[in-house]
């Protein structure tokens, strides 16, 4: 579980016309006390960025610096642990595949009930947020026993989906209720269907589109959320995902290279794409 | 669980005579099925295998055998752990969102500390106790933290690196909804700055600080990646335990410890996140 509240849903602040009013002296005090806040904090949030950033660029020889560790990312291979690079294609396949099953799954969805059957919009909010109260952890137990029932399949680790899709079901619940929040869903589907457009029409051409942002917010928390997932893919058996991944070649080869140049791309990425969000976010809020 | 029985009559179509057609409702049956085979259904097998004895027949007693002092001390380590972290997360978030939410609404360092707020949140996991064990750990570039390994000083501080952004995220349109003008009534009213923390700021942000610990509580709680990368050989926390009792056989006779663990985890978080239900209604009545 992590943000609930996601990046670019947060609410325009109210503070713009705060340092007005201000005395200059508690403003002057109020900066000295923010600049060393964000001090600290930066500190705290940074150095173990660096030193994994340091480890990852660590040569043969200790204090040495060498780029081995990042174009080990492409080729690295042990014994009884599977390339490194399977791992990375399948875990963005599994992004890709639970980022579309989820927005498949509940744009419809709660579209339909807003439009329709309003009645159900508290229940369906209640089970969107449940997963935050039943952990990964616990689905596991739950799930167990069913994919050990079913293992005799040789299911691929693609077929984690399934149950990733209802971890991310609370942020990207969140953050399209949030994109239908800010349109008007009855005069665009009244206005629509005067004009003679079905309702599968109403949904796919008039409403979506409208709701863009958050849709975009959601996809991108899921790719995150995916990305990083662990729980799940250990406990199930599937170590070709990439955090089950990584925890196994550090089991193997303590402080290897590798997963630090790994760990560090990852989040970079993942940062790259919350930024992307917040940018957008920002525009749509500038135009309007 | 009525939502079940609405999913399991969804199959028959036109039972109320509402329309000759398919009622409206039916719309929403592929999210409620998928939630119920996803979600429901594990969390049923939880609950009922916790309450079953392994011949199939129901032992409602296996609940007492949570105040058996070996599942009671993954309880006490877990409630010890979260409470730590959630305390020193939401005292330095709360600071930090403080810090944030007084700057330039649209500027840099905001947007910069929400993103990455976002990020690592999101992003604990494997890689956080790696980034933390080459900083302080054994092989630190730091310094070589002696408390590293130690439960629950060493874990905490790991904790604490992702509790803090989360509170960032909860917290700050809380105090985004506090508005200048209280402020500045209170200024005129000749209030000084101790007595408007004390009797105005103070009352109004408390639900909702209250509220973002219990989450981060609830976080801490679920949170399985970080603590298993950090220690694997011994088990501190329920989570931790869950994961070996799923591995092995080995755990109390007659009881499957899985489910039983899992079962306590579901009554804790559920008991967590309706007190973190309430404070936000509570938070929600001034901060809009």
């Amino acid at each position: 579980m992590a943000a609930v509240t996601s990046v670019g849903e947060t609410p325009a602040p109210t503070a713009a016309s705060r340092p007005r009013g201000m005395h200059a002296r508690r403003r002057r005090r109020l900066n000295i006390f923010r600049y060393v806040v964000f001090t600290v904090f930066g500190l705290f949030f940074l150095l173990p960025l660096l030193a994994m950033l340091r480890f990852s660029l660590e040569g043969s020889k200790l204090g040495t610096w060498s780029l081995t560790a990042w174009k080990e990312i492409a080729s690295y291979q042990n014994t009884g642990i599977p390339p490194l690079l399977s791992a990375i294609e399948i875990t963005l396949e599994l992004a890709v595949i639970t980022s579309v099953v989820t927005l498949v799954l509940l744009v419809p969805t709660m579209i339909w009930i807003r439009l329709r059957v309003q009645w159900l919009e508290r229940t369906v909010e209640f089970l969107c947020t449940l997963p935050l109260t039943i952990p990964a952890i616990v689905l596991v137990v739950g799930v167990g026993p069913i994919y050990n029932r079913i293992q005799h399949y040789s299911l691929s680790a693609l077929m984690l989906f399934w149950i990733y899709v209802i971890l991310a079901l609370p942020y990207a619940y969140r953050a399209l209720a949030a994109g239908l929040g800010a349109i008007d869903v009855k005069t665009l589907s009244e206005a629509a269907r005067s004009l003679g457009a079905s309702w599968f029409t109403v949904m796919v051409r008039v409403i979506s589109p409208n709701m863009r942002q958050g849709i975009l917010n959601a996809l991108l928390l899921t790719f995150a959320l995916v990305l990083g997932e662990f729980t799940i893919a250990f406990l199930l058996l599937y170590e070709d995902v990439l955090q089950p991944e990584l925890y196994n070649i550090s089991r193997s080869t303590p402080n290897a290279g590798v997963i630090f140049s790994t760990s560090f791309a990852a989040l970079l990425f993942a940062f790259v794409l919350l930024l992307i969000l917040s940018y957008a976010g920002r525009r749509r809020r500038g135009r309007g | 669980m009525a939502v079940t029985a609405t999913t399991e009559t969804g199959a028959r179509p036109a039972r109320a005579g509402r329309r000759p057609s398919v009622p409206t409702w039916a719309g929403t049956v592929p999210f409620f099925a998928y939630v119920a085979v996803f979600l429901l259904w594990p969390t049923a097998i939880v609950v009922v295998d916790a309450l079953k004895n392994p011949n199939g027949g129901w032992a409602f007693a296996n609940i007492a055998k949570l105040g058996d002092p070996l599942v009671r001390g993954y309880f006490i380590g877990s409630v010890k752990l979260c409470l730590l972290s959630s305390v020193f997360g939401a005292v330095f978030g709360a600071i930090l969102a403080y810090a944030v939410a007084t700057g330039n609404p649209d500027g840099l360092i905001r947007r910069l500390y929400i993103a990455v707020s976002g990020v690592l949140a999101q992003f604990g996991g494997v890689t956080l106790a790696f980034a933390f064990l080459v900083l302080i750990g054994p092989v630190g570039l730091l310094f070589h933290a002696s408390w590293f390994y130690s439960f629950p000083w060493g874990i905490t501080v790991i904790y604490t690196y992702f509790q803090i952004p989360l509170m960032v995220l909860v917290f700050l349109p809380a105090i985004d909804g506090v508005k200048v003008q209280w402020r500045e009534a209170s200024e005129n009213l000749g209030a000084s700055a101790w007595q408007y923390w004390r009797y105005v700021g103070g009352p109004l942000l408390t639900p909702a600080f209250l509220g973002g610990a219990l989450l981060l509580f609830a976080n801490a709680l679920s949170a399985y990646a970080t603590a298993v990368a950090w220690e694997n050989q011994i088990a501190y926390i329920v989570p931790q335990q869950i994961g070996i009792a799923l591995s092995s056989e080995v755990g109390l006779a007659n009881v499957n410890v899985a489910d039983l663990l899992a079962l306590g985890m579901v009554i804790v978080m559920a008991i967590v996140m309706t007190g973190y239900a309430l404070l936000q209604r509570r938070a929600a009545r001034w901060l809009r």
